[in-house]
């Protein structure tokens, strides 16, 4: 291997970037635009969940409780006849539907202990679990201080003090900000080196490379350090100016280790970019593959839902893929401002993936390029 | 027949044709001659309708072809044969399917297409071929069954782009013999052909020489040499030429080559390349002396690139030998490398690179050494009149001026052995002919070793010496004298033509063209009374051309493995992939405690806590470092503080708190932990005052009767499958269906959809029914996925839930057709579909925030949004138990979707290249 073709095919993937306005304005478009929506319109838990209140009561006491529900939580409440609950339930437009049934006042007065029925459509979870909780707690609140004549109600025996460490307020943009900024590096080195590769295939490029005294190791290595260079320049600058600038979110770790790390990950990911490439044979099959790869490795990594929900087998066949060891090592670092010390496991593991996937892409190389023109 | 007043056309801001005038009588055999690039494409699509006319007057069989309803009456009386070898064929098809495809298009019935195309493959010779697929016929032949599928209905205009460039010369006197014999079948058909090879020229009843987008002069083929006092067709139309582009030409003059010193460059001894089953190179042998220009003749296919791949070390052998300066060729030996200079076919510098830029890579890359690569680069650039262009970007040159910079940069290490793969084709013969003066000099004066292919017979004849390849083999190497003089011919080409006859190139083609008018070909079927004339009722809809849109995409689907895997298994797959990742259920949370209590109250909420299945214990904490590192490292998701004092104070009724340290890093995860560890804590809170006071509790003064329904488990897959389904019915169905009008755009066989009687509507329906039906196998096997694997049932109407997912698979291919009709490329095409179907139906149709929830534009995409309503129909026939009765709403809205979208893409999609 000579240094010297490295860093001069290198510089040409660079060139080759800077002169395509496409591809720079995707990369500004995901790590600015894309980075900044991403992280802002992540839904908080319960927004503006319809509900719907069937009132056979008609009392002071239904009327609190009706007006207790509003926006942000929730719409205000539709109220309707008993007989068009069902339908509503059914065409989606109602997620909960509360019956105050006659008498309810008159029974609460009494202290007959009476039940209102809160019917909640289960398959929008989201919302159902979380927003059931809600309502049985605004319903309580207002029926107690309504009882207790607006008297503030006694303390538990045993209080419980949750506290939420790295992210105090569970302020879900800190976390939508990273992740999306962790997604768009995979995005792009994938696309970058492999639409690179199947350009240099369609045009012809390659086959003069191979014809010149350089390895596939050469251009394989000028691929990744170019590409790879361009998207962690790329992924920091958001963290920086978007995620901790325009967002403010508060970054605990050390962003050079987190870039140590990144690069790490980049070697893995640009080397998946390449092996994908040497499966495609024009831009339409990397694109549909990209789509059969990329979608599974950022749902599974653990960036979207914790590792913790999926089944055993995916949690461990996961593994194999760097996502996963990304995701846990920019996590642990960024939110939680681990020290090299512990996340060490991930950064071995990266390495030895990215290492895997080279030698991989690197053994199909030379026969996909030349089966193919 | 065919009238042109000052057509125009631009391109951006080069004009293609700069007012053409030219008027082309019936009947005969009109050619268009001059180079690649001046127009002579443009104006054959002008003539045969698939491109939109810009500005001037054009005529074609008496009607203004500016009328959309007169480009339709004619459309079935022309037929175009646009330029490229098999370019508006399907490769994947069989030669009988191709032309079985065009056979319906243009209306014909079972028998009639069987007598059709039975004459014509026998007439060609392509009978015996009649089950291979397109992609594997050479050139020669790829041409003939363009021919068949142009001819199947007996046009009375035959329009021909360059239809014998890149094919050998055997197979190209038999397509003119071919073309000779059709016409004196059908005298009242005319021909309009383009050539760019001046050795066609006499062939032709009339010359129309182009230069520039302009015609420089027309005339029979005698009266041309005779205006021009010029001795060849070459002659005469650089004659023809401006002044100051004719003062640019300079005669080829080749000196003698010097007694070679029998120095072998490269020798190959029984070479052979094997693709799969398919023998590209068949033993061949072949011995190139130092310092001479050794040609490589034949068709298209016939192994010449091949061959040079091997030697240039690009391809590995099959067997045989190499013997590149009398040592074996090693492709990993890198030093060997650097004696060859390699050109390949298509241009292939890197076009984001300038000249000068291209030229600097390149020495380096070679090893030159770093102080000489100015100089180097400055010299080449002298050389090779590229002094001004060094900014320049290779895509803003002319095509000679990029062949002189391929043939720099190939020279940049000074190799002593040049590989040159066509590296004239498309070049007009001014530049070419400055070409060769450039690599006849490289031979006499630096003794460079020049191997390079053509299929120009005048370039052969300038080589030293030449071999004459066809289908893997080496016919004959010898130089251009001793081969005229072996088949004792005064011709090189009619020498050539022995030879390929005497291989057996060509097949049932090699009979004289006398004997072909007694043969059976479509001649019986075209008496006068049975000419397919345009009916008027053919011309309305029609299921048979929408039928062979139909069978032929399903077909070509079918023979590519990554489109009919995607479209097959790609849903299943990321189905199973969605579930796992999108389940809300957390369940295996490790969590530890601190115990600072030690009591029997802080053991038993400790084990409270064991005993849940949300919750995994790990080993228990000694104090705050502990808990800090261990949440640090991401090992624990929460950690319970349990006081010093907890039991005591408990049973006192003194107030006291248990700390619960959640993770935060993930927020929704710590959401749900929250929740869990608050559900515990009430539970135990009121376990313990159940014993307390003996098991009845206070009454509340209300009490809340929570009803779970559909969904009673709250089950994350319950709620999300049902919901999953709409959204990957869309994606995939989606990009298939807009990838399949694209790709024929890319491919070039969008000309089929220009060039013949299909209507706009009956193509868009054509190309959707396949991928309705796939989305349809797709969808029941969605469903039994989510009935097996997932458990989740159908409660309601299973019919309703189908009729849904057909009206909505129909909305979902629309989409794409939609967005087919807007983009160019198939990688915008994937992009734009992904980008256009993804967001919307993950963010506004329900998925996680239900529509009634939604504000602003978002509210409007879901109330509009095919998959919002399809999303309420899966919901509900899944697990509200519901029927049709009850989803009339969403019914309405898909049945209302479905013609709004093909209406929308037929309204976008062009009839004409614009």
């Amino acid at each position: 291997m000579r240094a010297a073709h490295v860093l001069h095919l290198g510089v040409k993937e660079l060139w080759s970037l800077g002169r395509d306005p496409i591809m720079l304005l995707l990369i500004v478009f995901v790590f600015t635009v894309s980075v900044y929506t991403g992280a802002t319109v992540l839904p908080e838990t319960l927004h503006t969940a319809p509900i719907a209140i069937v009132d056979e009561d008609r009392s002071p006491l239904s009327q609190r409780i009706i007006a207790a529900f509003a926006p942000p939580y929730f719409q205000a409440p539709k109220l309707i006849a008993q007989a068009r609950m069902d339908g509503r339930m059914d065409a989606g437009l109602d997620t909960f539907a509360l019956v105050i049934p006659s008498g309810f006042q008159r029974d609460v007065l009494a202290g007959r202990s009476p039940a209102v029925q809160l019917n909640v459509d289960a398959t929008r979870v989201s919302q159902a679990l979380t927003g059931s909780g809600y309502v049985q707690a605004i319903i309580a609140a207002e029926v107690l201080t309504f009882v207790r004549h607006d008297q503030p109600s006694p303390l538990p025996p045993v209080e419980l003090v949750v506290r939420m460490r790295f992210n105090p307020a569970l302020t879900k943009t800190w976390f939508g900000a990273v992740n999306k900024v962790i997604d768009n590096i995979t995005l792009l080195s994938i696309v970058l080196t492999g639409a690179a590769l199947i350009r240099e295939r369609e045009r012809g490029t390659i086959e003069h490379l191979l014809v010149m005294p350089v390895t596939p190791f050469e251009i394989m290595a000028s691929k990744v350090w170019s590409m790879g260079l361009v998207v962690l320049g790329a992924g920091m600058l958001s963290l920086v100016f978007v995620v901790q600038g325009a967002l403010a979110v508060p970054l605990a770790g050390s962003l050079p280790l987190f870039a140590a790390g990144a690069a790490l990950y980049l070697f893995a990911a640009t080397s998946l970019g390449i092996f994908l490439g040497t499966f495609a044979r024009s831009m339409a099959q990397f694109g549909l593959l990209l789509m059969m790869v990329l979608l599974p490795l950022q749902m599974l990594s653990g960036g979207v839902t914790p590792r913790e929900s999926m089944p055993a087998l995916v949690r461990t066949v996961m593994l194999a893929a760097p996502n996963t060891h990304f995701v846990m090592l920019a996590q642990g670092i960024l939110f939680r401002g681990a020290t090299l010390a512990v996340v060490w496991p991930q950064f071995l593991a990266l390495a030895l993936i990215g290492t895997l996937f080279f030698a991989v892409a690197h053994a199909r190389f030379r026969s996909a390029i030349t089966a193919m023109a | 027949m065919v009238q042109l007043t000052d057509v125009r056309l631009r391109f951006g801001s080069t004009w293609a044709l700069a007012g053409v005038s030219l008027e082309v009588a019936g009947g005969g055999l009109t050619g268009l001659v001059g180079p690649d690039g001046v127009g002579k494409s443009s104006l054959l699509a002008l003539v045969a309708g698939t491109r939109a006319l810009q500005q001037g007057r054009l005529r074609v069989l008496g009607g203004d072809m500016a009328s959309p309803r007169h480009r339709r009456q004619v459309c079935p009386r022309i037929a175009y044969m646009p330029q490229g070898l098999g370019n508006n064929l399907s490769p994947t098809l069989t030669v009988l399917e191709n032309v079985d495809f065009f056979a319906r298009l243009f209306g014909q019935e079972r028998d009639e297409r069987r007598r059709r195309i039975g004459g014509l493959l026998e007439r060609t010779g392509l009978g015996p071929f009649a089950r291979r697929p397109a992609r594997l016929l050479s050139g020669g032949m790829k041409q003939k069954l363009g021919l068949c599928c142009a001819l199947i209905h007996d046009p009375d205009l035959l329009i021909l782009d360059e239809p014998t460039t890149g094919v050998d010369p055997l197979s190209r006197r038999q397509f003119w013999d071919l073309i000779a014999s059709i016409r004196a079948d059908h005298p009242r058909m005319s021909v309009l052909a383009a050539t760019a090879s001046m050795d066609e020229a006499a062939r032709f009843d009339r010359l129309v020489a182009m230069d520039g987008g302009r015609v420089l002069s027309s005339g029979t083929p005698a009266e041309l040499l005779l205006r021009t006092g010029a001795d060849t067709p070459e002659a005469a139309f650089i004659a023809l030429l401006p002044e100051a582009r004719r003062l640019e030409h300079h005669p080829v003059v080749i000196p003698p080559r010097p007694r070679g010193d029998g120095q072998v460059a490269i020798e190959a001894i029984d070479l052979c390349k094997r693709f799969g089953s398919f023998l590209a190179v068949d033993r061949v042998s072949l011995r190139i002396e130092r310092g001479e220009i050794f040609g490589f003749l034949g068709s298209n296919g016939c192994g010449k690139t091949t061959t040079m791949k091997v030697l240039a070390g690009l391809l590995p052998a099959t067997c045989g030998q190499v013997r590149l300066f009398d040592r074996p060729l090693d492709a990993g030996d890198l030093a060997t490398r650097r004696r060859v200079g390699y050109m390949s076919q298509a241009f292939s510098l890197y076009a984001e690179l300038t000249v000068h830029q291209n030229l600097v890579l390149h020495a380096r890359l070679f090893q030159v050494p770093e102080a000489e690569i100015a100089g180097r680069t400055a010299s080449l650039m002298g050389q090779f009149g590229l002094e001004k262009l060094g900014d320049a970007l290779p895509d803003a040159l002319p095509l000679g001026v990029r062949q002189r910079l391929s043939l720099a940069v190939a020279l940049v290490h000074r190799p002593e052995l040049l590989i040159l793969d066509e590296p004239t084709s498309g070049v007009d013969p001014i530049a070419r002919d400055s070409f060769w003066q450039q690599l006849i000099d490289l031979s006499r004066t630096d003794r460079v070793t020049i191997f390079l292919s053509t299929h120009f017979i005048n370039e052969a004849q300038r080589c030293d010496r030449l071999s004459l390849m066809h289908a893997g083999r080496v016919l004959v190497s010898d130089t251009p004298a001793g081969l005229m003089a072996r088949r004792h011919q005064d011709s090189l080409e009619a020498a050539f033509i022995g030879y390929l006859e005497e291989a057996g190139a060509g097949g049932a083609m090699a009979r004289p063209p006398g004997a072909i008018p007694s043969a059976p070909i479509a001649a019986p079927a075209v008496a006068a009374d049975d000419r397919p004339t345009p009916q008027p009722e053919r011309l309305g809809f029609s299921l048979q051309r929408l039928g062979s849109y139909t069978r032929r995409e399903a077909l070509e689907l079918g023979r590519d493995p990554i489109r009919i895997t995607t479209a097959v298994l790609g849903s299943l797959f990321l189905m199973v992939v969605m579930a796992f990742g999108m389940s809300m259920d957390v369940e295996d949370l490790p969590y530890a405690v601190l115990d600072r209590d030690g009591t029997t109250t802080s053991r038993d909420y400790a084990l409270n806590l064991a005993g849940s299945r949300y919750f995994i214990e790990h080993p228990s904490l000694d104090g705050y470092d502990a808990l800090d590192r261990r949440l640090r490292t991401g090992e624990l998701s929460v950690a319970i503080e349990l006081p010093s004092g907890l039991g005591r104070d408990r049973d006192r009724g003194d107030p006291t708190a248990i700390g619960a340290w959640i993770d935060g890093s993930m927020p929704m995860r710590a959401e749900t932990v929250r929740a869990y560890v608050q559900g515990l804590h009430a539970q135990w809170l009121a376990v313990r005052a159940g014993l307390d006071r003996g098991g009845a509790g206070p009454l509340s003064p209300a009490r809340i009767e929570t009803r779970f329904r559909y969904n009673p488990d709250i089950s994350s897959l319950v709620a999300m499958v049902p919901a999953m389904i709409p959204i990957l019915l869309l994606l995939i169905p989606a990009i298939l269906a807009a990838l399949s009008v694209v790709r024929e755009k890319e491919l070039g066989t969008i000309v089929n959809f220009y060039a013949t009687p299909v209507s706009r509507l009956e193509f868009l329906l054509g190309k959707q029914l396949p991928y309705v039906a796939l989305a349809m196998v797709n969808y029941g096997l969605l469903t039994l996925l989510a009935v097996t694997l997932f458990r989740v049932p159908v409660t309601g109407s299973v019919l309703a839930q189908a009729t849904g997912a057909l009206l909505y698979v129909i909305c979902a291919t629309g989409l794409g057709l939609l967005i087919s009709t807007l983009v160019r490329t198939q990688i915008a095409a994937l992009f734009g579909t992904a980008v256009l179907t993804i967001l919307p139906a993950t963010s506004f149709c329900g998925l996680l925030d239900p529509v009634s929830s939604l504000q602003g534009p978002g509210a409007v995409i879901g109330a509009i949004y095919p998959t919002a309503h399809d999303l309420t129909i899966s919901t509900g026939t899944f697990s509200k138990a519901l029927g049709f009765a009850d989803l009339l709403g969403p019914f309405a809205a898909l049945l209302l979707a479905v013609p709004v979208l093909l209406g929308l893409a037929v309204l976008f999609l062009r009839k004409q290249e614009t």
